[in-house]
Order: structure tokens, then C-alpha cells, then sequence
């Protein structure tokens, strides 16, 4: 059916919000089905709960994406208390169905406990990771089925939109956004408002908007759990920009690492479509507006707007010189507008509260609030959505709770590749663009990721030195030659064979690359080595010096070794060994020849008495 | 091994035959092939009016593409940040020394493919490793190596 105008819309709407309403207070289960949660079982849990409730007609099952709360998959939440089970596995289903659903009972086993007091929480807003969060595009994820735009538009969905196009003029939502302070969140923190209006005034036609997904950061994932679960929200934004620039086309560049992304954003499109949200005179408008979803290649360098845009055009995805920016030459050498996916997701919640509104929420020069994903060694791995301007300490203790297994922090990684690692003197830091660039790091696109005591940081360097220089296009000599380098004398460091003056070195390249690379994969290349390097220096030096490696990461330079104290000589550790390496009679302590060992560390894995140590 | 030219001509009529649609033509081979076969790639280049020499550039410029056939089981080990610093070296290290392949090759009995990947995006499961599709996470050295056993029918411990 073809909406016609925004009345239209707005009868739509009303039939959704009454089979919304229609449904409160009715039983249900409500399955968080996004990637991390699928991983962890959840659709093997969606049908033992088909299976379950069958035919039911006073029960209804939902499955939604992601969350957040990824550590805690798979989720379920039943309706209509709105009790959070976590870790919820096929046998418990039977379990959840009779007890809770049938009988009204809840299932203290399955409930999230308080890791101070143990208490159990029912609740999701009562639990420490949620409390601190502030959802404001993330959080509809749990009340949408993304293959149903009416879910979407019971929600308020697409009424930025009626605003935008008969409200408003299109300088007036350029100014709207400038208003918001809303800045880019692939990374770079480039003013949006900015953008669209040089794409507004550059010359040429067609326009293009486009919306990068190709989310290749390791470690962040939060736009593909947008695009998963609530892909409506990118493409109503992505509608109003075209507008606002004068746009009749657009693309959605994702991961086909994603194959989910790609099938809600498909259906989506589809969706949009066929309501007339999307194609030719839109609610009677007069805009028309097509978005076609490219799937991307699997090239870390095409997050970069120009290789990306020639990877849209079919050709491999190598950056160019932005003398003349893609606002003005991008596609096809068109005026291209590229904002990434929780940029564009920010847009309709801009238009329908208004710019005012919006900037209270933040810092002074970051607006709003931010997705990261929160991962490594952290207790609570998973999605968080913060207003700018929340402390590290905040992330990574209150919502993070902390470090597993009692470790003591190390540092937190932000920006991806192109970022820096972050030691605990700088936990208080507001985090927001421009106090995470002066601390040697970046946004980026928002992946946080937690290390310990046991993370060597001149292995971190290394590894995304190696990662980059494996990601490289080879297009300009300071990218490709200077992290083939910098990779060489990371690894001689990591194997005891590194001298004195690979430091100063190593600081020269940084600078040959910040200073002559083409695009920002050369240019930020340098961050994580130069902040490793600031705040880690003691470590490279005792792997340089003492040829001694702190954290026990580097294999050239640790021995294994069994506490006999704690060695209870149960034989699981001598049974794993690849090399023979291990001796010891039943009961007695064992002992590793560290001549034959091969420090795989498949004895430090099995031992359950951890004895088995590393020096 | 003789290609099917009527499925890449299926392909390709999926698609505008323009430059653009180069790589998802590209993508819908590999996924058909496991590989681009050659004489499917010189029929796409024909088709869409690229010289071959491009056609070779992209299919080897991005990583999703393989030039040559790959195993019949496909093992990923996740190497992204998080999965590094939970371990994932170890892991690839088992595999590599189980298997006698590196990254990016195929055991001479095509049985098994390794392949690293940058990131899955769901790190909540780190070290994550994946076997033709299925995904295993918290995954070790020895576990790993367990589950391959197990795909070769012998009965695997539980631990």
C-alpha cells in the first residue's frame, strides 16, 4: 500500500500504535536475535520456543537484534513484567514457558546477579550495565522486529521525515544539524551540517548520499547492530539528507562480513518502498529518492571515503588525494555526501526534537551520544550508548564492571587501528573527539577495547602495525614502506633481538608516515605505535634491555613453568602437550623441559589449578 | 576442473552488465565456485566491459575473493583486537601446526581451509573461531583442536 500523503502516514501509524497498544500487557517473549546473541545460540533458543509455544495466539514471540548486552546472550525478556533472562539456553525454555509465562514465576537461576552484592536483578533497567547508558538511538533495537517497519513507525518512525519535507526547506535542516553540533561518527568528527552544505552547494548533477557501513575497525561493531535492528532509523536519515543536499540516489556500503546487515537493510528498502517512503514523490512531496544496498569487498581501506566511493563504482578500493574534496567530486566525479551509519541514525532524532534539544546532550565541542562497543578483558562485554563527556573510568568500572579474574588494568584502545592506547592515569579523561585526540588517540568509529596486566603492549603496536600494513593498498610509498618497517623492528623488539636505537627509529618513521601518507590509514598509522610508546615506554625497554617481556605475552622471551605447590599431578597438562615436553608421575608435581617446550600454551589452558605459570 | 559458463552467465544477468556490478558478480562467483575460475573471470570482463587486467586488480585487491579452490571445510580464526588479546595467536598456532597450512591455504587433500578474519563483531565470544559457518566461541588451542577431531568422526571429550 502507497502512502499518498503524510495523513496517510499518520493513519498508519495510528493502526500500529493501537496493535501496539492492543498487545500491552499481553504475554510475550521478546528474543534478542542479533549477531552476537545468534552466535551464542539464540536461534537454536528461538526454536525450542516455536516449538514451545506453537500455535499460542495469547502469546506472541518476537525476535529483535542486538541489545547490547552481548556477554549476557542470549537474552530473552518476558512480557508483559519485562523480566531480563540471561544466558538462556534450549533447555531452558520448557522451563521459562511453564514457570514464568504460564505460572507467573520467576526463574532465579536465569536472572542477572549483581556482581557486588549477588542479588538478583529482574529487571534490565536495574542493571548496572543499563543504569548509566543513555539509549537514544541504540535502545528501540529491543521494540522493533526489523523486518517490520511498523514496528518502527509505531514508534515515532518517519515523522522526522513528514517534518523535514513539509516543514521545512532544505537550508533550513542543513542549518537545523549545523545547530545540533552533530559531528561524524565513522571517526574523523567532521561537522555534519558542514558537509551537506558543501554538498548542497558544489556543482554538478546528479548528487549522491551515501552511507558507509563497512564498519572494519576490529573490535566495533555497533553499526551493524544499527543497521540490524533498526534499519529504518539510517534510512529515514539518510532520506532527510538527500533532501537537504538535493539528492535522488544513495547507497548503502556494508560489510558482506554482515550478512544480517545486509538482509534487514534489503528488506528495509523493500519495505520503505513499497509504503512510498522510498522512490518517486515521496508522501505526495514531490522528492524522489532510491537507495541501492553494494556490498562491500572485505578491504579494511575502503572505510575511506574516496576508496570506498571506487569500490561503488567497481574498481578496487585505493584512496586518491582529496584536493578536491567527494562533496564536490566523489562518484562517478559527482558531488557525493558519505556520512557513516550511527551518523545517519542521529539525523531523525535531530529534525523531530530539534537541534536545541539535541546539544544539551554532551560537551561543548561533541554533541549528543555515542555507541561503543566495549570489548576485551572486561567483564561486560557489549553495546553501550553514553552521552559524550562520560569518563573512562566510568565505562570501564560502572558499565564495564571491570576487569575479569581480579586482573589489574592496563589500558583501553580506542579508534581502531588509526587510534591509541590509553593508560589508567587517563581513566578520568571526559571521553569525546577532541579530548581522545589530544590524548594521542581518536574516536574513531567507536570500538573500546580493555586490556589487562597480561596484554604485552609492544604486541599490541605490533599487531596493528601488522594488521594495517596488511590492510594497505600499497598505493603511497610512506604507507606501504613505512609499516613494513615499523612492523619489521616491532617483531625483532618482540623477539629480544631489538636495539637501543629502534625507539628514536621508530619515532622517525611515525612522522615520515603522519606527515607524507595519502590517505588517514597511512596518516593515523603511526597512533598506536607512538602511543605505546609514550605511555608504555618501561615496556619496550625491558624487552629491549632486559630482554624480559612484562605482561608474559612474547614468546621468544617467556618460559613456562610448573608451581609445584599448586601442581596436584592429575597428568591433564602432560596428556595436551604437542611436544613431550612435560614429565611427572600421577600425584607428584609435573615439570616442563623448557629445552623441548614449544610455549603453545595448551597446559597453562587445561590446568584447573593454575599451576601452570608463565616468567 | 571444467566451469559451468551457464552459471556465471546466470550471474551476470542478475546485474546491470556495467562496470559497477563488477563486485557482487565477483561476490555471487565466489559463493557459487568457492573460487573465480579464470575462464569466469574472462567471460565477466567481457560482459561488463572491463578490461580483464581490472577484473584481476579487484579480484585480488579485496580479500573476500580466492583465485584458487579452497577446502571443503572453511575454519576462520578471528583476529581482531579483542580476539587477539584473548588468545587468538595461540589458536592459529594450533591450527597452523594441526594442519601444516598457513593463513590463506588449503590442506593438499582440500580438506580444510584456514583463513583469518579481521573482526566478526561479536566479541563478546573472544577468541571466536569459525568452522564451515558455525560459529564457536571461548575458544583455546586444545579445544579447537578437539572440535577438528571431531569433524573427523572420532568421538571428542567434553571438558
Amino acid at each position: 500500500m502507497r502512502l499518498r500523503s503524510p495523513e496517510d502516514l499518520e493513519r498508519l501509524r495510528k493502526r500500529a500504535q493501537a496493535e501496539r497498544k492492543e498487545r500491552e500487557g499481553k504475554k510475550g517473549i521478546v528474543l534478542c536475535a542479533g549477531t552476537g546473541c545468534r552466535g551464542a545460540g539464540a536461534l537454536e533458543v528461538w526454536e525450542a520456543f516455536r516449538r514451545e509455544i506453537g500455535e499460542r495466539a495469547d502469546v506472541r514471540l518476537m525476535n529483535t537484534c542486538c541489545h547490547g548486552f552481548c556477554e549476557r546472550g542470549p537474552i530473552v525478556i518476558v512480557e508483559p513484567e519485562g523480566i531480563f533472562y540471561q544466558r538462556v539456553t534450549p533447555k531452558d525454555v520448557a522451563e521459562i514457558v511453564a514457570e514464568t509465562l504460564n505460572g507467573g514465576k520467576v526463574i532465579e537461576r536465569l536472572l542477572y546477579k549483581d556482581p557486588k552484592t549477588g542479588e538478583p536483578i529482574p529487571y534490565e533497567k536495574d542493571i548496572p550495565f543499563y543504569k548509566k547508558q543513555k539509549r537514544l538511538i541504540f535502545g528501540n533495537n529491543r521494540y522493533i522486529d526489523p523486518t517490520r517497519i511498523e514496528d518502527y513507525i509505531a514508534l515515532g518512525g518517519y515523522k522526522a521525515l513528514i517534518k523535514a519535507l513539509f516543514e521545512m526547506t532544505p537550508e533550513e535542516i542543513i542549518e537545523e544539524v549545523k545547530r545540533s553540533g552533530l559531528r561524524g561518527r565513522g571517526g574523523g568528527g567532521f561537522p555534519t551540517g558542514r558537509k551537506w552544505e558543501s554538498c548542497r552547494n558544489a556543482h554538478g548533477e546528479p548528487k549522491y548520499v551515501i552511507c558507509n557501513a563497512d564498519e572494519g575497525d576490529p573490535g566495533a561493531y555497533m553499526d551493524r547492530s544499527l543497521l540490524e535492528g533498526n534499519p529504518h532509523s539510517v534510512l529515514e536519515g539518510m532520506i532527510i539528507g538527500a533532501y537537504a543536499i538535493g539528492a535522488h540516489e544513495g547507497f548503502v556500503y556494508v560489510r558482506n562480513e554482515y550478512p544480517l546487515a545486509v538482509q534487514n537493510v534489503t528488506t528495509a528498502i523493500a519495505q520503505a518502498e513499497d509504503y512510498g517512503l522510498l522512490g518517486d514523490d515521496i508522501l505526495g512531496s514531490g522528492f524522489s529518492f532510491r537507495v541501492k544496498v553494494v556490498r562491500g569487498g572485505g578491504a579494511f581501506v575502503c572505510g575511506e571515503s574516496t576508496a570506498l566511493m571506487a569500490s561503488i563504482e567497481g574498481k578496487p578500493g585505493e584512496p586518491r588525494a582529496k584536493y578536491i574534496h567527494t562533496v564536490e567530486s566523489g562518484i562517478w566525479g559527482k558531488p557525493s555526501n558519505l556520512n557513516n551509519v550511527e551518523t545517519w541514525a542521529n539525523v531523525p532524532l535531530i529534525i523531530r526534537e530539534g537541534a536545541d534539544w539535541y546539544s544539551q546532550i554532551g560537551t561543548e565541542g561533541s554533541k549528543g551520544t555515542k555507541i561503543f562497543s566495549l570489548v576485551g578483558k572486561i567483564n561486560n562485554t557489549g553495546l553501550i550508548e553514553v552521552p559524550m563527556g562520560i569518563t573512562l573510568r566510568e565505562i570501564v568500572y560502572e558499565i564495564g564492571g571491570g576487569i575479569p579474574g581480579g586482573k589489574k588494568f592496563k589500558a583501553v584502545q580506542t579508534g581502531g587501528p588509526s587510534g591509541g592506547c590509553i593508560p589508567e592515569e587517563l581513566l578520568d579523561l571526559p571521553v569525546d573527539f577532541d579530548e581522545l585526540t589530544k590524548a594521542g588517540s581518536m574516536m574513531g568509529s567507536g570500538g573500546m577495547i580493555v586490556m589487562d596486566e597480561e596484554t604485552c603492549m609492544v604486541d599490541v603496536a605490533r599487531y596493528f602495525v601488522t594488521f594495517l600494513e596488511d590492510e594497505s593498498c600499497g598505493k603511497c610509498v610512506p604507507c606501504r614502506e613505512g609499516l613494513m618497517q615499523m612492523r619489521k623492528i616491532l617483531e625483532r623488539i618482540t623477539r629480544g633481538e631489538g636495539k637501543e636505537e629502534d625507539i628514536p627509529l621508530l619515532e622517525e618513521i611515525c612522522e615520515a608516515m603522519r606527515d607524507g601518507s595519502l590517505c588517514a590509514l597511512g596518516g593515523t598509522a603511526p597512533n598506536p605505535v607512538l602511543t605505546t610508546l609514550k605511555y608504555f615506554r618501561d615496556e619496550y625497554e625491558a624487552h629491549i634491555k632486559e630482554k624480559r617481556c612484562p605482561a608474559g605475552v612474547c614468546r621468544e622471551l617467556i618460559t613456562y613453568y610448573i608451581d609445584e605447590e599448586a601442581c596436584t599431578g592429575c597428568g591433564r597438562c602432560l596428556r595436551v602437550c604437542p611436544a613431550e615436553a612435560i614429565t611427572g608421575e600421577k600425584k607428584e608435581p609435573h615439570r616442563i623441559d623448557p629445552e623441548k617446550c614449544i610455549k603453545c600454551g595448551s597446559c597453562k589452558e587445561v590446568c584447573r589449578f593454575d599451576a601452570v605459570k608463565v616468567k | 576442473m571444467k566451469v559451468d559458463l551457464k552459471k556465471v552467465e546466470e550471474i551476470l544477468s542478475r546485474y546491470d552488465q556495467a562496470e559497477h556490478s563488477l563486485i557482487a558478480v565477483l561476490q555471487d562467483l565466489q559463493k557459487e565456485f568457492n573460487y573465480l575460475p579464470q575462464e569466469a573471470l574472462k567471460l565477466v570482463s567481457e560482459r561488463l566491459g572491463v578490461p580483464y587486467s581490472q577484473t584481476y586488480h579487484v579480484a585480488t585487491f579485496y580479500k573476500a575473493f580466492s583465485l584458487i579452490p579452497r577446502g571443503r571445510h572453511l575454519i576462520t580464526v578471528c583476529t581482531g583486537t579483542a580476539c587477539h588479546v584473548k588468545g587468538a595467536p595461540l589458536i592459529l598456532d594450533a591450527l597452523k601446526r594441526e594442519l601444516g597450512i598457513g593463513p590463506g591455504e588449503t590442506t593438499p587433500d582440500m580438506e580444510y581451509t584456514l583463513e583469518t578474519v579481521n573482526c566478526l563483531g561479536s566479541c563478546a565470544l573472544a577468541p571466536l573461531v569459525v568452522i564451515d559457518g558455525v560459529y564457536h566461541g571461548k575458544m583455546m588451542g586444545t579445544k579447537v583442536l578437539k572440535l577438528l577431531k571431531g569433524k573427523e568422526g572420532d568421538a571428542s571429550e567434553e571438558s
